[in-house]
């Protein structure tokens, strides 16, 4: 039977059909979905794990102990589950390990768009790349064979577009999965500096037969064509490749890490004129030039955002005599303004950038739904590094510029974040002792990536209740002494409460605690009204960037089917102009 | 139900083999929902599928697209500019940002509503006066429905995705039963009455 999949799905489903046991992940775009649909499957564990080098340990540990595991994650996680990625390779596995990195080219919802194919190629591990949905499933179940019989952990590397594609998939049944025998090998395990010099050598020639294996593996395969044009290509644009130049021969590579050289260079022998169509880096092309074979690829595909099929016709256009008769098509210049994200209406983090922005205070920014109050009318962040990175980086600040400084600084960082990698730079001021303010958005969730668990929330990706995180205690246990819990909705206390503490010359920890409005159910939604009347058009209320909030001459209106009735505004007119509908007179 | 040739005649004949349909809006207003119907119908019919669609920031009230293409094989999931069959616009301004995708001959479908972006609400940018008309200045197939005033007269003024789905579903060689089929497996059973008056309001509109 063949069921619609998207490519985060089709993995999952891969890993169950594969036998695997453990799936571990952190959510981030574009790889979330992965595991919670793994998740679903009863058979399998599967969990978020507080940050992805904690879920790629999981999964080592699971494999040395023989069970086929799964490791999910965005491509930026891949940096901070580098560590252990770098010496599982020496390692190698028992049950097969799979690490799934989701590539974001053209940044979706990302803060960089590295390539992590030479996270592959620096880890020394064969790196797969899907094109579909189907391949997806199918590449998952290779890879872990892969992974068992070349004893290596296995890279499937998928971009946004394979990710969150839908394409038809036939689905297969479980294979029973086979627990590998479990024998301590401390040679193989334990990475001293001695046992760690013979296992480098296992990885060299490990390489090589993959490089062998890569020259036959159905994964790369050509499909011919006219030989005027030949492609070499790889992931999602070998389908768009495969649509727009239909005359084109085609070199599609499955596994991107190692090259096959004696294939590409037979192809490239073949065709009069070769190219490499891939997205981000030209890692397949500096390759082929390494070979001295001519190829046009980064001199004419461009190195920055996505590679779409309207671009392979553009380029090719030019260069092809079998020019594809679809049109580029140039519209005049329509104006239309852009329409970023914003803060959802009734957003509990909505009140602390208002105050924060108020207050003139410098904001060591991290990564979340709240990394959207940079943005206008709130403009309240200087910095978003990466995640975690918020708490080091007022630090850093504090010490550069001094203490005074600091009495005019925040660092804020969500629950889920703070959990990830923020813990370790609060340990850090109170170690160091700088005097830093840390504010912890306690939304009760993982907002950005669409609402998913973490050990502060008290349940589980399966759904089962837990003990949750006490970041208070915990806070308070590394030795920050003024540890204080707000309601970012009473903006009063909220704003005395951040003065107050700003002004103490000691570590403080405020956290401002509401469960984010598209979680939260037990609430009022009726809807607020402008009592036109009442409206001295301050335009006050506009500060808070509520997008249900909008310019109406020279007073405002609430949009009533958007509005949640958070009542923020309300707090914030001086006049007393607006109210809930149906309690005022409009 | 008027004359069924005026609606087979606006049917799309599709040019290659493959049908090309961007759904476009603004996140929250459930153009997903639009779009699994239209694709799980698509494969009753026996047609190879794709969709692809683009979460992540888009969620928090930022513009969305979906596009779904079907025919007896498709590759590529996105349809290169120039080249949907149908634009399904659930608010105006993004009608006009995803026109360029639509071909010479291609129709766009478009609900009547307007939702403010955070640059015009600030001031710092204009709504365009009068996005339909442009639109038509550029296009000839063009059809506006309120959408929402619908779905209220059909009880329910959340279904306006289900409206929209149902004005679609006119232009498309998919038979009614089949579509009614898919929004019955898609939808939770207690909303199930009402969407399905709200399908065939579009429908009617
Ligand atoms: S999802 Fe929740 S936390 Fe994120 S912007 Fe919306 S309300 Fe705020
Ligand atoms: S209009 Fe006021 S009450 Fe409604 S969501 Fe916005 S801030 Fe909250």
């Amino acid at each position: 039977m063949k069921k619609l999949l998207t490519g985060n799905e089709a993995i999952a489903r891969g890993a169950w059909e594969a036998g695997a046991v453990v799936c571990s992940a952190y959510p981030g775009t574009p790889s979330t979905e992965i595991i919670e649909n793994a998740a679903k499957y009863t058979e399998m564990y599967a969990e978020w794990s507080p940050n992805e080098k904690v879920a790629l340990e999981v999964g080592a540990g699971s494999s040395i102990a023989g069970g086929r595991s799964l490791v999910a994650m965005k491509h930026v996680g891949v940096n901070v589950a580098a560590d252990p990625l770098f010496t599982l390779s020496y390692t190698g596995v028992n049950g097969g390990l799979v690490l799934i990195s989701a590539d974001d080219p053209g940044m979706h919802s990302s803060q960089n768009e590295q390539d992590n194919r030479h996270f592959g190629r620096a880890a020394k591990i064969p790196v797969l790349e899907p094109s579909d949905s189907q391949e997806a499933k199918d590449f998952t179940k290779i890879a872990f064979d892969l992974s068992e019989n070349f004893d290596t952990p296995v890279m499937q590397r998928i971009t946004t577009r394979v990710a969150h594609s839908q394409s038809l998939v036939e689905l297969s049944d479980r294979q029973e999965p086979v627990l590998k025998e479990y024998q301590k090998n401390a040679l193989k395990y334990v990475m001293i500096p001695a046992y760690a010099r013979r296992r480098h050598i296992d990885v060299e020639s490990r390489l090589e037969k993959l490089q062998e294996y890569a020259e036959t593996t159905p994964l790369n395969r050509i499909e011919w064509n006219q030989t005027k044009i030949g492609v070499i290509t790889n992931g999602i644009t070998y389908q768009y490749v495969k649509e727009v130049l239909k005359d084109a021969s085609i070199l599609k590579l499955g596994m991107t890490f190692p090259l096959p050289r004696k294939l590409i260079t037979e192809f490239s022998k073949k065709v009069d004129k070769l190219y490499v169509i891939e997205e981000l880096e030209p890692f397949i092309e500096d390759y082929i030039k390494s070979w001295k074979i001519e190829v046009y690829g980064k001199n004419i595909f461009p190195m920055i955002g996505e590679i779409l099929p309207e671009t392979i016709l553009e380029k090719m256009g030019e260069q092809s005599k079998n020019k594809n008769s679809l049109p580029v098509q140039a519209e005049p210049a329509l104006n239309t303004p852009v329409r970023p994200p914003v803060l959802c209406p009734g957003c509990p983090h909505r009140g602390l950038f208002y105050v924060l922005n108020k207050l003139k205070v410098t904001v060591a920014g991290d990564i979340g739904c709240y990394t959207l109050g940079s943005l206008a009318p709130l403009n309240a962040i200087d910095t978003t590094i990466c995640m975690g990175a918020s708490i080091g980086a007022a630090m850093g600040m504090e010490k550069a510029r001094g203490k005074d400084f600091a009495r005019n600084l925040v660092a804020v960082i969500g629950d889920s974040t703070f959990i990830h990698s923020g813990i370790t730079g609060l340990i850090n001021t109170v170690y160091n002792q700088a005097t830093t303010t840390t504010i912890i958005l306690d939304n009760r969730t993982t907002g950005m990536t669409g609402h998913q668990d973490n050990p502060a929330t008290g349940m589980t990706v399966k759904g089962d209740p837990i003990k949750e995180v006490d970041l208070v205690l915990l806070a308070k246990a590394v030795g920050v002494n003024r540890v204080v819990v707000v309601d970012p909705f009473d903006l009063e206390k909220l704003e005395s409460v951040i003065k107050e503490e700003l002004r103490a010359e000691e570590p403080s920890v405020i956290i401002t605690k509401r469960k984010c409005a598209l979680i939260e159910k037990n609430k009022d939604t009726t809807p607020c009204v402008v009592l036109n009347e009442s409206c001295t058009g301050c335009m006050r209320c506009m500060r808070l960037g509520c997008p249900c909030i909008v310019k109406e001459g020279k007073k405002v209106r609430i949009n009533s089917t958007q509005c949640v009735g958070c009542e923020l505004c309300i707090h914030v007119c001086n006049s007393g102009a607006i109210g809930k509908e149906g309690q005022t007179n409009v | 139900m008027c004359a069924t040739a005026e609606q087979s005649e606006r049917k799309v004949k599709p040019m290659s083999d493959i049908t090309n349909i961007l759904i476009v809006g603004v996140g929250g207003q459930g153009t997903i929902l639009a779009s699994r119907v239209l694709s799980g119908a698509v494969q009753k019919i026996g047609q190879d599928v794709k969709v692809s669609e683009i979460h992540g920031m888009a969620q928090r009230g930022g513009s969305v697209v979906t596009q779904v293409r079907y025919g007896k094989e498709v590759a590529s999931p996105i349809i290169p500019q120039g080249e949907a069959d149908i634009i399904l616009a659930f608010e105006k301004l993004e009608a006009l940002r995803w026109l360029s995708y639509l071909k010479e001959n291609g129709s766009i479908l478009i609900n009547d509503q307007r939702i403010d972006p955070m640059p015009v609400i600030m001031g710092a940018a204009d709504y365009p006066a009068d996005a339909i008309a442009a639109i038509r200045s550029l296009r000839k197939n063009v059809i506006v429905i309120d959408g929402l005033k619908i779905a209220i007269e059909a009880g329910n003024p959340k279904a306006v995705n289900v409206v929209l789905l149902g004005l679609l579903s006119k232009y498309l060689q998919i038979d009614k039963n089949v579509w009614l089929e898919t929004l019955r497996e898609t939808v939770p059973v207690k909303f199930l009455e009402t969407n399905v008056k709200a399908f065939e309001a579009g429908w009617n509109s």
